[in-house]
């Protein structure tokens, strides 16, 4: 098939802007691991709710997504807490495997909870204001995404100054290096891995509110997602959050490019693919550092 | 197993051998799933609950066995009893090359489990292109006649189906119950508890566990030949689905992983609560989708934050059926 240059960036230009939120989506979950050390497998089935969150504020109070993300985020931060601290503390001494079937077991719940709350249909959010696109010369942007990506990239920077600059923030990473050590100078640690998973409900949580405008939203999409953003994670390095981003903008690329060459509906295969690739290359992630 | 325990189980077994004759057509279809549950959950059992290595992908084995068979008998009429050895010999050749790479490459914990679903979806995205096998469009066989029965081509009556996989069922348990007193049940439940001192004992873990994972895909492959023949219609998106493995362990990690009784009395569970759920839910006059599920995932939840080792050990406690 010819491609020419032109279409060639265009393609590349909404993968980068898709990988972004892609990217967020995954940080979240790479927070809620590297410092928790929860492995959320009900991480897309959260995103897909706090999708349904805006769809229903959008239609009920014509609330905009780019709005409606502060009160959102702000519950889910909240529900992230809870979880943690309600449910999945008590599983932190216990074997790996009963802390995975115990998500496992929340996913399915949320995913046919949503489905008997709002049926199969399909629900999108589509702004009028989003349909122009900007034109670069003879590039386009789709404004929607590129938006959905400044936001993502807005928050993650956000997230990162809290880490670098808080004195909260260095209190969580310090018990994501050395849970023993942290708790021996006094720190509260069961409270601060409960901050950190609320932290990425939040990441996920914003980067459903900017999915909307780009995807349908079905309750059956959710595994799907926690899926990529396991593939994203770990393409990048499991906890590491720089190894996030990129591995979302590396995924949301080559998911774009793989539609662009190969049928769409075989482009998740390239990221099963690489995600087989890298577990037994570099089983750390390709930006992870060694632990 | 106590006499108490033994007496039970020849009940179960006459009661099963003589469902048939005074069952109904949807009861017996509810048995027949019932059994199948018990028969990949052991399957799954003996990876998970004897060796410790847990996989979330076993519908890659079910869709590979249920498509090997399948595609065969479709296309060259090969009779299910052959093509259940070719369904083996996939599956085995597939787990074996999956458990090599994992566990030469040091892939375990959930590294390990992301694996197996990444096998799997990667077998569901490939098969729903893979147009030999027709593709998304799916693979139908001829539908049986119902009242006689065409042993060579496993066809026939409901009961046929009912006794093929109850004979399956009954053999699963009695090699997971045999494998646990031999040398590998020993093997593999050292390495489940700690596998550097099962390595320093002189246990080449690598090759146990290869052993586990190859049993419980056989295992699986001859579960999926048998529900493409139950079936007649195949399609990836169904049977490869991460919902398949899901439901796959629901029964023994319901029931208690690494029992032998596990499988069985979390697999009865499952039927028993969905069913009842169902029929609820039709009485009272809602019809939405998704209500089976959620009670699984309410199952597994209350298990998993209640009865961390499963229902079979307190059962067993209290019916005095321990040894």
């Amino acid at each position: 098939m010819p491609v020419d240059l032109v279409s060639l960036t265009n393609v590349v230009i909404s993968g980068v802007l898709t990988g972004l939120v892609y990217g967020l989506m995954a940080l979240g979950l790479s927070v809620i691991f590297g410092v928790a050390r929860v492995v959320n497998f009900a991480h897309g089935e959260i995103m897909t709710l706090a999708m349904y969150a805006a769809v229903i504020l959008f239609s009920v109070y014509e609330l905009n997504p780019f709005l409606a993300v502060l009160p959102i985020a702000a519950t889910f931060f909240a529900l992230g807490y809870g979880l943690q601290r309600l449910i999945v503390n008590p599983f932190v001494t216990r074997p790996d495997h009963a802390q995975f079937i115990l998500l496992l077991a929340i996913a399915i719940i949320l995913t046919n909870a949503q489905l008997m709350l709002f049926g199969p249909d399909a629900r999108s959010v589509r702004l009028d204001s989003l349909l122009e696109s900007i034109e670069l010369g003879p590039l386009l942007i789709d404004r929607g995404k590129l938006y959905a990506a400044l936001v993502a990239v807005g928050t993650a920077a956000a997230l990162f100054a809290f880490f670098r600059f808080t004195r909260g923030g260095t209190a969580i990473r310090a018990c994501a290096d050395n849970w023993l050590g942290a708790k021996v100078v006094g720190l509260n640690v069961h409270q601060l891995y409960a901050v950190a998973f609320g932290l990425g409900t939040v990441c996920v949580a914003v980067a459903g509110c900017m999915m909307i405008l780009l995807i349908d939203l079905t309750p059956a999409i959710g595994p799907g997602y926690t899926l990529l953003a396991f593939v994203i994670v770990i393409v990048g390095g499991l906890g590491s959050m720089n190894g996030a981003l990129l591995g979302g903008i590396l995924i949301g690329v080559s998911e774009a490019l793989a539609g662009l060459f190969i049928v769409p509906s075989a482009k998740s295969m390239f990221s099963f693919a690489l995600l087989i690739l890298v577990l037994l290359v570099r089983p750390r992630g390709l930006f992870g550092g060694d632990r | 197993m106590n006499r108490r325990a033994s007496f039970l189980l020849a009940l179960l077994a006459v009661t099963l051998i003589s469902l048939p004759a005074f069952a109904n057509n949807y009861f017996l279809s509810l048995a027949t799933f019932f059994l199948l549950f018990a028969y990949t959950g052991q399957a799954w059992n003996i990876m998970m609950g004897f060796a410790g290595q847990l996989s979330l992908g076993h519908a890659l084995y079910l869709g590979v066995g249920a498509y090997t068979a399948g595609a065969l008998y479709f296309h060259y009429g090969l009779s299910p009893w052959i093509g259940v050895w070719l369904a083996i010999v996939a599956c085995i050749a597939l787990g074996a090359f999956m458990g090599a790479l994992a566990f030469r490459c040091d892939i375990s914990g959930v590294y390990f489990t992301l694996l197996t679903i990444a096998f799997a979806e990667f077998a569901r995205i490939g098969f729903d292109h893979f147009a030999w096998v027709g593709g998304s469009a799916g693979l139908f066989l001829k539908v049986a006649q119902q009242n006689h029965i065409d042993w060579l081509n496993l066809r026939g009556p409901p009961a046929m189906y009912y006794y093929v996989v109850l004979i399956l069922a009954a053999l699963a348990f009695a090699a997971s119950a045999w494998l646990l007193r031999q040398r590998p049940g020993f093997y593999w439940q050292a390495i489940r508890e700690n596998e550097e001192a099962a390595r320093s004992l002189g246990i080449d873990s690598f090759r146990w566990k290869i052993f586990a994972v190859i049993t419980s895909a056989a295992m699986t492959a001859v579960a999926g030949v048998f529900l493409a023949f139950y079936y007649n219609n195949l399609f990836p998106e169904q049977i490869f689905s991460i919902n398949r493995s899901v439901e796959m362990i629901l029964g023994p990690v319901i029931g208690g992983l690494g029992t032998l009784f596990g499988p069985l009395v979390g697999a009865a569970l499952m039927i028993v609560a969905t069913e009842g759920a169902t029929e609820l839910v039709d009485a009272l006059g809602w019809n939405i989708p998704g209500v089976k599920q959620l009670i699984y995932g309410v199952i597994l939840f209350a298990v998993i934050v209640y009865l961390p080792h499963g229902v079979w050990p307190s059962i067993a406690r209290k019916l005095k059926l321990e040894r």
